[in-house]
C-alpha cells in the first residue's frame, strides 16, 4: 500500500498500510520508541483503505480491515486516522489471536503481580489504569490482557491507552504534553486522546506476572466493595474473551485456574481518587 | 504481485524455503495475508508442515492448524445436530463440500474452511427437512419477504437458516446449481449413488463429489474464493478415472465445465496443462489479489459478478430481478 509502518506490541506484530500518509505519521511519532519491528514477519496485516471509489480524495473516509474484517464496520473520517489504525490492531487482536486466552480488561502490575480490571465501556477501567500507571504501577495494557494457557501469567499488551472524554483532561494532567496524542474531536465514541505508556512499560513488554487480584470498576457510583463469587466472576471473563471459544479445553482449563486463584471484588467509585485509594486497600489485603 | 504466489507455495511447499530471501519479511508477509484472504491459511500451514520456516512465521502457521482443526471438529458435531433432528424423517442426508470432506477424510478437508453446513435431500422432502429444522432450533436469517420467495421458487435451497444456539447456518440444497440456471445436473442420480458414511450420514461418490465441486466454481457465482474451490477440485481429482468422470460429467451437463476445471487445476496447482482463451481469463480473475490481501482488477471482477447473474437465470428474469435488488438498495460490492 501507499504508506505503511510494522509495530510489535507484546507478543503481536502488525503491519499497517495506509492509503494516506496521515495515520501512519501518526503512529509513527507515538510509537517511536517501541522496538523496531520493520523488516519482520507480520502476525497481521492492517489496512486503511479509501471507503468508497472517490473517498481517497473526497471527503476522505477510511473503511478499517485487514486478515480480519467486519463487513459493515462504519467508515470513518481522515481526521481520526489514528484512532482507526488502533481500531484495525484492536480487531485482528480480537478475531484473530490465538495464542492466549484474551481478556477485554485492562492490566497494571507491581512487585511482579498483577492487577486485573474488567468491565464493559465506560467503566472507567482505561483511567484507572492509566492513573495507576502514572503512580508506581507498570501499564500493562488498558484494552487486552493477555491470560498464558501454560502458565497462567497474564501478558502485557501495551498498545496507546485511548482516553475518552472527561478523562483526557485527568490524565493530561499527570501525564508529560509530549506522551500524549492528538485530540481527535467528535469521534463516534466522543473525544479521544491517546496517552503514550510510560517508557518502563515498553521496555518491559515482553514481561508476564502473576495474576493477584481481579476488580470490576464501576464509574459514577457511590463507593462499595462487594465480592463476586467463582461463577460469576467465570460468566463476565468468557463474556469478557473474544477467542475463549475458539481456544475450546486450553482456554477452559486457563480460565478455570484464573477464576479459582485469583480474589475478585466488584468496586463502585465515584471518583478516580477514590477508586485509587479503594485499589490500594484491596491490593494491601489481598494480593 | 498477484496471487501466484500462493498458488505456487501450494503446489510446491519446498519452494517457500527461499520466500526468506529478502531477509525484509515481505515474502511471508504477503504469502500470509493472501492465504487468509483466500482462506486457504489452514491448507496452506498443513501443506508447509514442519518444514523449517522463519521463527516468526512457525506460529501463524501452528495457530491456523489448531484453527483448521477446531473448524473441522465444530461442522461434524452440527452435521451431527442436523442429522438427529431429522433423523426422524429416515432420510439419507448427504453432505455436502467442506464437511462432507472432513467427515470423510479426504485430503480436499484438510486445513480446510467450512463456513456452512451444506446438506442435500430429496426436493419433495424439503419442507419436512424445513419444519424437523425449525423445531429443533435453527431459524430464518433473511427477513425480506422477496429474497424468501425468490429462494424457494427459483434457488437450489431453502433461504440460509441458523441455528439459534451454535450460531451456525446450514443450507439445505435439493440440487447443485439453481433452477435457473441453464445446466440441470441429476441430482436423483445423485443422491441415488450417494455413499454412507455413518448411519444417517452419506456423502457424494467421488465423480459427483468432484462435479459438484466444478459445478459450483464455474457454471454459478463469481469465482469469489476460487483458489480454494479450485484446490478442493485439484484434490477431489486425485484417483479418479478420467472415462467414467466424464461420463458423470455429461449426465450432469456440466462436461465441458468439468474438462475446463481439470485444465486449470493441472494449470495451477498440478504438472501444467493448454489453456484456452477463456481460460486464461478466468486464471486472470482466481489470481487476482495482491499481497496485502486486496482483491485486485475491479473491472474483471465486477464482470464476472454480472456473469454470475447471467448464469444463473434468463434475461428477462434477470432483469427484473436486478430491479427489484435495486430498488431495495443492493448496490455490488
Amino acid at each position: 500500500m501507499n504508506h505503511a509502518l510494522s509495530l510489535k506490541i507484546g507478543p503481536a506484530t502488525f503491519r499497517i498500510g495506509s492509503a494516506w500518509r496521515q495515520p501512519v505519521e501518526a503512529l509513527a511519532r507515538l510509537y517511536a520508541d517501541y522496538p523496531d519491528a520493520a523488516g519482520k514477519v507480520a502476525d497481521f496485516t492492517v489496512r486503511l483503505e479509501p471507503a468508497g471509489l472517490f473517498r481517497r480524495w473526497l471527503r476522505p473516509s477510511i473503511f478499517i480491515t485487514g486478515d480480519h474484517g467486519l463487513a459493515d464496520a462504519a467508515p470513518m473520517s481522515l481526521t481520526h486516522g489514528l484512532l482507526a489504525a488502533e481500531m484495525g490492531m484492536n480487531l485482528q487482536m480480537a478475531l484473530g489471536w490465538r495464542r492466549h486466552l484474551l481478556l477485554h480488561a485492562a492490566s497494571v502490575e507491581r512487585d511482579g503481580q498483577a492487577l486485573v480490571m474488567t468491565g464493559e465501556s465506560g467503566s472507567g477501567k482505561s483511567t484507572l489504569a492509566a492513573q495507576l500507571g502514572e503512580r508506581g504501577w507498570r501499564l500493562m495494557g488498558d484494552e487486552f490482557a493477555l491470560l498464558d494457557l501454560a502458565t497462567g501469567d497474564v501478558l502485557p499488551f501495551p498498545r496507546l491507552v485511548s482516553l475518552k472524554n472527561r478523562a483526557i483532561d485527568v490524565l493530561a494532567a499527570e501525564a508529560p504534553a509530549p506522551r500524549m496524542g492528538p485530540l481527535l474531536a467528535a469521534t463516534a465514541k466522543g473525544d479521544i486522546r491517546h496517552l503514550v505508556p510510560r517508557s518502563d512499560a515498553v521496555r518491559r513488554m515482553g514481561q508476564g506476572a502473576r495474576p493477584a487480584l481481579l476488580l470490576f470498576p464501576r464509574f459514577g457510583h457511590a463507593a462499595a466493595v462487594r465480592g463476586v463469587g467463582q461463577g460469576e466472576v467465570f460468566m463476565r471473563l468468557t463474556q469478557a474473551s473474544t477467542n475463549y471459544v475458539a481456544l475450546g479445553e486450553p482456554g477452559f482449563a486457563a480460565l478455570t485456574r484464573f477464576v479459582r486463584s485469583v480474589p475478585a471484588r466488584a468496586i463502585d467509585f465515584p471518583s478516580g481518587e477514590e477508586a485509587i485509594a479503594m485499589v490500594d486497600r484491596l491490593w494491601e489485603e489481598l494480593a | 504481485m498477484n496471487a501466484l504466489l500462493l498458488v505456487r507455495a501450494l503446489r510446491d511447499p519446498d519452494g517457500v524455503a527461499a520466500l526468506d530471501d529478502g531477509g525484509d519479511g515481505a515474502g511471508w508477509n504477503a504469502l500470509i495475508a493472501m492465504a487468509r484472504a483466500e482462506r486457504l491459511i489452514g491448507t496452506l500451514a498443513l501443506r508447509i508442515g514442519d518444514r523449517l520456516v522463519p521463527q516468526a512465521v512457525a506460529p501463524i502457521l501452528a495457530d491456523a492448524r489448531l484453527d483448521a482443526e477446531r473448524e473441522a471438529r465444530q461442522a461434524l458435531w452440527e452435521a451431527d445436530r442436523a442429522a438427529e433432528a431429522i433423523a426422524p424423517l429416515g432420510l439419507p442426508v448427504v453432505l455436502l463440500k467442506g464437511t462432507a470432506y472432513a467427515a470423510a477424510g479426504l485430503v480436499a478437508g484438510q486445513g480446510r474452511f467450512i463456513g456452512d453446513l451444506d446438506i442435500l435431500v430429496p426436493r419433495p422432502s424439503m419442507q419436512a427437512v424445513e419444519q424437523c429444522l425449525l423445531r429443533a432450533g435453527w431459524e430464518w436469517v433473511k427477513d425480506d419477504p422477496y429474497d424468501d420467495a425468490y429462494y424457494r421458487q427459483w434457488m437450489h435451497e431453502l433461504p440460509p437458516m441458523i441455528h439459534a444456539g451454535r450460531d451456525r447456518m446450514i443450507d439445505v440444497h435439493h440440487t447443485v446449481l439453481p433452477v435457473t440456471a441453464r445446466q440441470r445436473p441429476d441430482a436423483a442420480a445423485m443422491i441415488g449413488d450417494a455413499v454412507p458414511i455413518t448411519n444417517e450420514l452419506y456423502i457424494l461418490s467421488p465423480e459427483d463429489r468432484l462435479c459438484h465441486a466444478v459445478a459450483h466454481l464455474l457454471a454459478d457465482g463469481d469465482l469469489a474464493g476460487g483458489l480454494r474451490n479450485l484446490w478442493d477440485i485439484h484434490c477431489l481429482l486425485e484417483g479418479l478415472d478420467p472415462v467414467a468422470l466424464d461420463e458423470r460429467a455429461a449426465r450432469h451437463g456440466i462436461r465441458p465445465h468439468v474438462r475446463q476445471a481439470r485444465r486449470l487445476a493441472a494449470a495451477l496447482y498440478g504438472d501444467g496443462a493448454r489453456l484456452t482463451f477463456w481460460d486464461r481469463i478466468v486464471v486472470a480473475r482466481l489470481l487476482a489479489r495482491d499481497g496485502w490481501g486486496r482483491e485486485r482488477r475491479k473491472l474483471l471482477r465486477f464482470a464476472f459478478y454480472l456473469r454470475s447473474h447471467w448464469l444463473r437465470m434468463p434475461p428477462a428474469m434477470l432483469a427484473r430481478h436486478l430491479f427489484t435488488k435495486w430498488r431495495k438498495g443492493h448496490r455490488p460490492a
